[in-house]
């Protein structure tokens, strides 16, 4: 097993000659929960997008696990172990709750092609499924349409369904945007469970999310690291409280 | 599904299975066996705009690309029935899977454009081609028999094999909607960027729901083609393709049944229009009931009614 189960090496993205971001060299240490802060319009997301290779990057090159992955599709990146949440909640709005995170469970079992068999025999994914509905706090909503549950139940179903796959390698796009309290607290807990036998990689801007769940955090600002280290030597950076205070977001 | 839903399916399907049987004791079975055609090419069609969301505006490649290399089988190999329609649905497999290999990259209107170039490319092969007899097209199509021993030249016997192929057909499509693979096809078209992060190979799985679809508009073309006798420019043109799409969304674009009471409609008023005094008008009538169906009943027939249905309860 490699120490570092992502690396970035100077990786670029440029927009029409806008620089979003900016020779970024990442580090994510395997078994890590690290948090990928910054202000709005930092280079986040992009990040994100690159890595998982939803954007192809303009240079660098991308590591997974010491395989070079700068040139892989975007499916096979799942397939190998990262799966990415997205910032805009992502679901699937008119199937069930559970059919959701059935549809993830359903990948491993290589039954995505069978169009000559019946749906039916995908109820044997049904108990794992709601498994994992229960984790997060889901289970009496299995059967409900998801287009109807609010904003952060949404993004409750979507953290179950990237947990379905069981990654290695997980990346959330901020989990507990849009969250009541109540929710914000349950889902720290159950990433921090969930942590034990895997690495994350979070967006977050709940700094108290941030300080109660990462080893590490790197600090993006205007498409380049601004600094690196643990919730201590971050939050005691001039330069960080500058960047902070100086953005439009006071996290 | 509720248990409810499923014993009203059962009983819409026994009305379907009576309704087919009878049908020919009080209608011409020609008209009959030209609706199913059409409800087929349809729900061929539905499956893709319906189900995977891809609008293709090519459809009419596979239905009278089939409709020629089963016209060819009959009349110049002379291969039995089965084997004539296997040829012509066969053909259509391949044109699919080559022009929906080419096509599925492109998102939204761009690949309704490439669709619709291909096909026009396939349409002037048509029209080149020795074997499809150009603008006479191919006539006098032998039928044969069905299994050896159904005399095919008889029209009510023929409409008994039709339904039969047109149910195996119908029952392909839902079992598509139905199956694993439908359930990633659905994942696909509800939200493509997460279904991609979860693994799926999202073009792919479109390119799969594109070659049955077209498998089964060819299944259509080559039954037309037996039924008539005919094979001609006519299948092939971009206005077949048009016409697919309005009897889609004429009979509810996305369920199950609709594209069957849209092929219904669409015939029948072809029909009783081009025997009338509006003969000149029969475009003009289908444009303005298009028109009229996209801006007040987007849903189609069998959706405006579902949705009825479901306010009344
Ligand atoms: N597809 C794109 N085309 C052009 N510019 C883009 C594109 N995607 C992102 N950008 C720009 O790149 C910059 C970084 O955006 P990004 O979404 O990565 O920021 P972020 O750090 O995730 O911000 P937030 O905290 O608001 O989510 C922004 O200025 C954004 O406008
Ligand atoms: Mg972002």
């Amino acid at each position: 097993m490699s120490e570092h189960i992502l690396e970035t090496q100077n990786l670029t993205k440029e927009f029409k000659g806008f620089v979003a971001v900016s020779n970024v060299n990442l580090s994510v240490k395997t078994g890590h929960i690290h948090a990928l802060i910054g202000p709005n319009g930092a280079g986040k997301s992009t990040v994100f997008n690159l890595v998982t290779r939803f954007l192809t990057a303009t240079t660098g090159k991308i590591l997974f696990e010491g395989r070079d992955i700068t040139t892989t599709k975007p499916a096979d990146i799942a397939r190998l172990g990262m799966v990415r949440s997205f910032q805009i909640s992502a679901v699937f709005p008119h199937m069930s709750v559970r059919e959701n995170v059935r549809v993830a469970l359903q990948r491993a079992t290589g039954s995505a092609y069978h169009f000559w068999k019946s749906a039916t025999s995908l109820n044997e994914l049904n108990a794992r499924a709601d498994d994992l509905l229960e984790q997060v706090g889901l289970l009496s909503h299995a059967d409900a349409l998801t287009v109807e549950l609010p904003y952060g139940r949404k993004r409750a179903l979507e953290l179950a369904t990237t947990l379905a796959l069981d990654p290695r390698l997980m990346l959330l796009d901020e989990p507990t945007q849009g969250m009541g309290h109540e929710d914000v607290g349950r889902i720290t807990d159950l990433i921090r469970k969930v942590s034990a036998n895997r690495t994350i990689l979070m967006v977050e801007h709940n700094l108290s999310v941030v300080s109660r769940l990462c080893d590490r955090i790197t600090v993006l600002q205007r498409g380049a690291v601004l600094t690196e280290g643990n919730y201590e030597q971050v939050s005691a950076d001039p330069q960080v409280r500058a960047a902070y205070l100086g953005g439009s977001h006071a996290a | 599904m509720t248990k409810i839903q499923a014993r009203n399916r059962l009983y819409l399907l026994l009305v379907a299975i009576v309704i087919g049987l009878l049908a020919p004791l009080v209608v011409y079975p020609v008209f009959l066996m030209k609706i199913l055609c059409f409800a087929l090419f349809a729900c061929a069609f539905n499956l893709l705009l319906g189900f995977t969301g891809l609008l293709s505006f090519g459809h009419a490649a596979f239905f009278g690309g089939a409709a020629y290399v089963t016209g060819h089988a009959l009349s110049v190999w002379g291969l039995p029935f089965e084997l004539g329609i296997l040829a012509g649905t066969l053909a259509a497999t391949v044109m699919g899977a080559i022009v929906g290999k080419l096509a599925i990259r492109r998102q939204g209107i761009y690949f309704a454009m490439v669709t619709l170039a291909l096909a026009q490319l396939i349409y002037f092969l048509c029209l080149q081609a020795p074997f499809t007899g150009g603008e006479n097209g191919q006539q006098g199509i032998p039928r044969g028999f069905a299994l050896g021993i159904l005399d095919l030249s008889n029209n009510t016997t023929l409409y008994y094999v039709v339904l039969v192929i047109f149910s195996l057909g119908f029952g392909l499509v839902y079992r598509v909607i139905n199956s694993p693979f439908g359930q990633v096809l659905k994942a696909v078209r509800e939200n493509e960027p997460r279904a991609i992060s979860l693994g799926y190979d999202t073009d792919r799985v479109k390119l799969t729901a594109f070659i049955v679809s077209s498998a089964l508009a060819g299944l259509a073309g080559a039954t037309k083609a037996v039924v008539f006798q005919l094979a001609s420019l006519t299948d092939v043109h971009w206005h077949m393709s048009g016409e697919v799409v309005l009897m889609t969304l004429l009979g509810g674009v996305g369920t199950l049944i609709g594209p069957v009471v849209g092929a219904g409609v669409v015939v029948t008023l072809q029909n009783t229009l081009s025997s009338g005094p509006l003969n000149a008008y029969v475009p003009v009538v289908l444009g303005g009931i298009f028109v009229v169906c996209v801006l007040a009943f987007r849903r189609g027939i069998v959706g405006e009614i579902k949705a009825l249905i479901k306010q009344s309860f």
